[in-house]
This record gives structure tokens, C-alpha cells and sequence, in this order.
């Protein structure tokens, strides 16, 4: 894996849901991760989650039995990402944060690394404009759990280079991902088709259509879906969703992905799903 | 088996069934699988390790650490004697 390279270690930048599950996944699959983020008391809770994430996904049988897990470092400071040979980007969905982090990164790391963001829907072209290096820098949309789902959608934007699509999908397989690579667009494919429906379901539900769990059920038992688009939504993160789509909304010029009003609702009394102990759903206790 | 440890699986196996009910919503006989019948989703099956552990003061570690350690209250509860029992 990770062939070409001195580095077998990389750098997942944010360590909310995303990072900590794709920081799962890599350690999972004998790959030294370097975890930043700007908060003590979050890489603190997340080496503790990742823990847990890990054996979750030895529980599943999602890592080869005969690999070594890899070793995590985390950082405070964007310089630990400096002897990375790929770095990932999976801060907070807000476009300015992210082209913020993303100069930094690319100030740290030397040419020829492939920077990965994780945005949902973000086009990389717009990111691009704030790195040295577009040709370097890919989208990876990872699912949540990262560790556990399959497969990934992979974004070429405009400007990334044949070399860094080389190493990002060796990187993938060495991960043990399936990949579907498609063309830069706000949404990409699974954001634009899945965030709108997550937002009509609960508009549904606001209308008194049916209740959450019916919607689901319906979804599940009529389409196939696997969980429900509820159910999803408190897996992502409702105040991630909430963000992606306003994203969504301004890029499009569709007003309809705006996020309608439970879904505003429930973000502002701190409901933002799985990670809170509630959303459309309630947990209990909060899986720690 | 002797009496003790028939009336420890009878409490154990009791304990968790009350826990995986609650949680599912519904009653749930020993033996059914629980993976099987999709009554137990991926996070759902790492709640119940983390519960085992809490609920019982084990640790759940390495080779055990696989579904069918999981997959009904019976094999939840017969991973929990043996790893009592090991102390």
C-alpha cells in the first residue's frame, strides 16, 4: 500500500464524527494516522471514541485479522501533518473554514502529497482556489461509519492532477474501499440525491404525513433503503446535514434544499442525532 | 451444571434479554438470532458490548470480540459465564 512512498502514515484534519471514523478505519487497516484538531478536550474524547470505533469494527469483521492496527498521534498544530504521505481533510462543513485550513494544510505539506477533503458537497473547485497545489488535492466523500461502509464517492475536480488520482484510489484500496469516481458538482452524486430526501422526509413528518418511524419503515421495507432516511440523518449529524444543505441550496440556486424548519428546529435545541443521545430518534444513552 | 451456576445463567440471561427488549422494542426468546432477524443493527450489536461490560464488570477482548459472541441472549450470556468464570 501507499507504494511510491516513504510515509506509511497520514494526517486526518478534525477529529468530529467524520475524522474519528475515517481515523478508525486507517488505523483498523495498519495505517499510522496523525489526528489534528484545534481542541484538546475533543482529541481527547476522540482517541477514547476511536477506541471503541475500532473494536466496533472488529467486531463487524471489517479489518484484515492479520494486520497490526496502526498508531495514533494526535496534534494540536497543522505541522504534525508535515511527513504525511496523504493528508485528509474532514473539518466542519463550512465553506470558509475549510478553505482556511485547507491554505494552511497545503502550506505545510510538500508537493506530491494528495490532499483529500471530505466535504459532502463542497466543490473542489472552489476549494481548489485555496491551496499552491490544485493539481494535488481530490474529494473523497467517506460514508459514516467510514470504518464500516464499503464503498466511497470519489470527486476528480477540475484541476486534480492524474498523479494524485493515481495515489488517492491506490491509498482507497489499500483501505479496502470500493470506489465510484464522478465529476465535480455542489452534492457531488450521494449528497445531492440523499440530503434533499432526508429534508422532504422530514418535511413529511412536519405535515403529519406519518410519523418518523413510519417514514423509515416505508423506506426500508417499500424501497430498500437500509436504515431510513431519518434514521441516516442522525447518523450523519443533523447539524452537518443542516449546513450541507444550506450549501446545497446556494450552489444550486434551489431553494427547496434549504433545510426546512424541524430540521432548524431540532438543531437549535442541540437534537443533532446519534452523537447527542437524539434526534428524530432517541438513543438513551450516548455510545461512548 | 450446579444449582449456583444455573440460577447465575437464569440472572445473566435475564438481564440482558430485559436489556436487548427495551431496546428493541419488543420481547426477545433466548435463542433467537438476533443478527438474523434484523433486530440488532451494527451499532446497535456495539452498544451490547459495551452494555456486557458495564453490566457485568468484564472486558471483552480480542478473539472475542466477534458477532456470534452476540448473536442471541443466549450466546451473550454463555461469553459472560465463561468470562466470569476465567477471573
Amino acid at each position: 500500500m501507499l507504494a511510491n512512498m516513504q510515509s506509511h502514515s497520514i494526517a486526518v484534519f478534525g477529529a468530529g464524527v467524520m475524522g474519528r471514523s475515517i481515523t478508525a478505519l486507517a488505523l483498523g487497516r495498519g495505517v499510522d494516522v496523525v489526528l489534528v484538531d484545534v481542541s484538546d478536550d475533543v482529541l481527547r474524547d476522540a482517541r477514547a471514541e476511536i477506541t471503541q470505533q475500532m473494536r466496533h469494527g472488529q467486531l463487524m469483521g471489517a479489518f484484515p485479522a492479520d494486520k497490526t492496527p496502526g498508531t495514533l498521534t494526535t496534534s494540536l498544530s497543522s505541522k504534525g501533518a508535515a511527513d504525511a504521505a496523504v493528508v485528509i481533510e474532514a473539518i466542519t462543513e463550512d465553506a470558509a473554514l475549510k478553505v482556511r485550513v485547507m491554505a494552511e494544510i497545503s502550506g505545510v505539506v510538500p508537493a506530491g502529497v494528495p490532499l483529500i477533503t471530505n466535504t459532502s458537497g463542497i466543490p473542489i473547485a472552489e476549494l481548489a482556489k485555496s491551496v499552491q497545489r490544485p493539481t494535488d488535492l481530490a474529494g473523497v466523500h467517506f460514508m459514516n461509519p467510514a470504518y464500516l461502509i464499503e464503498m466511497v464517492e470519489v470527486v476528480r475536480g477540475p484541476q486534480t492532477g492524474d498523479d494524485a488520482m493515481a495515489v488517492v484510489l491506490s491509498f482507497l484500496e489499500g483501505l479496502g474501499k470500493k470506489t465510484v469516481v464522478v465529476r465535480d458538482a455542489p452534492g457531488f452524486v450521494t449528497s445531492r440525491l440523499l440530503h434533499p430526501m432526508i429534508n422532504e422526509a422530514a418535511r413529511v413528518v412536519a405535515e403529519g404525513t406519518a410519523s418518523v418511524e413510519s417514514v423509515d419503515r416505508l423506506m426500508h421495507g417499500c424501497l430498500g433503503h437500509p436504515t431510513g432516511p431519518l434514521r441516516t440523518a442522525d447518523l450523519i449529524g443533523l447539524d452537518n446535514l443542516a449546513d450541507a444543505l444550506r450549501l446545497l441550496a446556494e450552489r444550486t440556486g434551489n431553494p427547496t434544499f434549504e433545510p426546512c424548519e424541524l430540521l432548524m428546529e431540532k438543531v437549535s435545541r442541540g437534537e443533532l442525532g446519534r452523537k447527542t443521545g437524539r434526534g428524530f430518534y432517541d438513543y438513551g444513552e450516548v455510545l461512548s | 451444571m450446579s444449582q449456583d451456576l444455573t440460577t447465575t445463567a437464569e440472572s445473566i440471561a435475564q438481564t440482558i434479554a430485559a436489556f436487548v427488549s427495551k431496546r428493541v422494542g419488543a420481547d426477545v426468546p433466548a435463542d433467537k438470532d438476533l443478527f438474523e432477524s434484523g433486530l440488532v443493527s451494527s451499532l446497535f450489536a456495539m452498544e451490547l458490548v459495551v452494555h456486557l461490560e458495564q453490566a457485568f464488570s468484564v472486558q471483552i477482548l480480542g478473539d472475542d470480540l466477534k458477532r456470534d459472541n452476540f448473536r442471541s441472549v443466549q450466546a451473550m450470556t454463555a461469553l459472560v459465564l465463561r468470562l466470569n468464570g476465567a477471573e
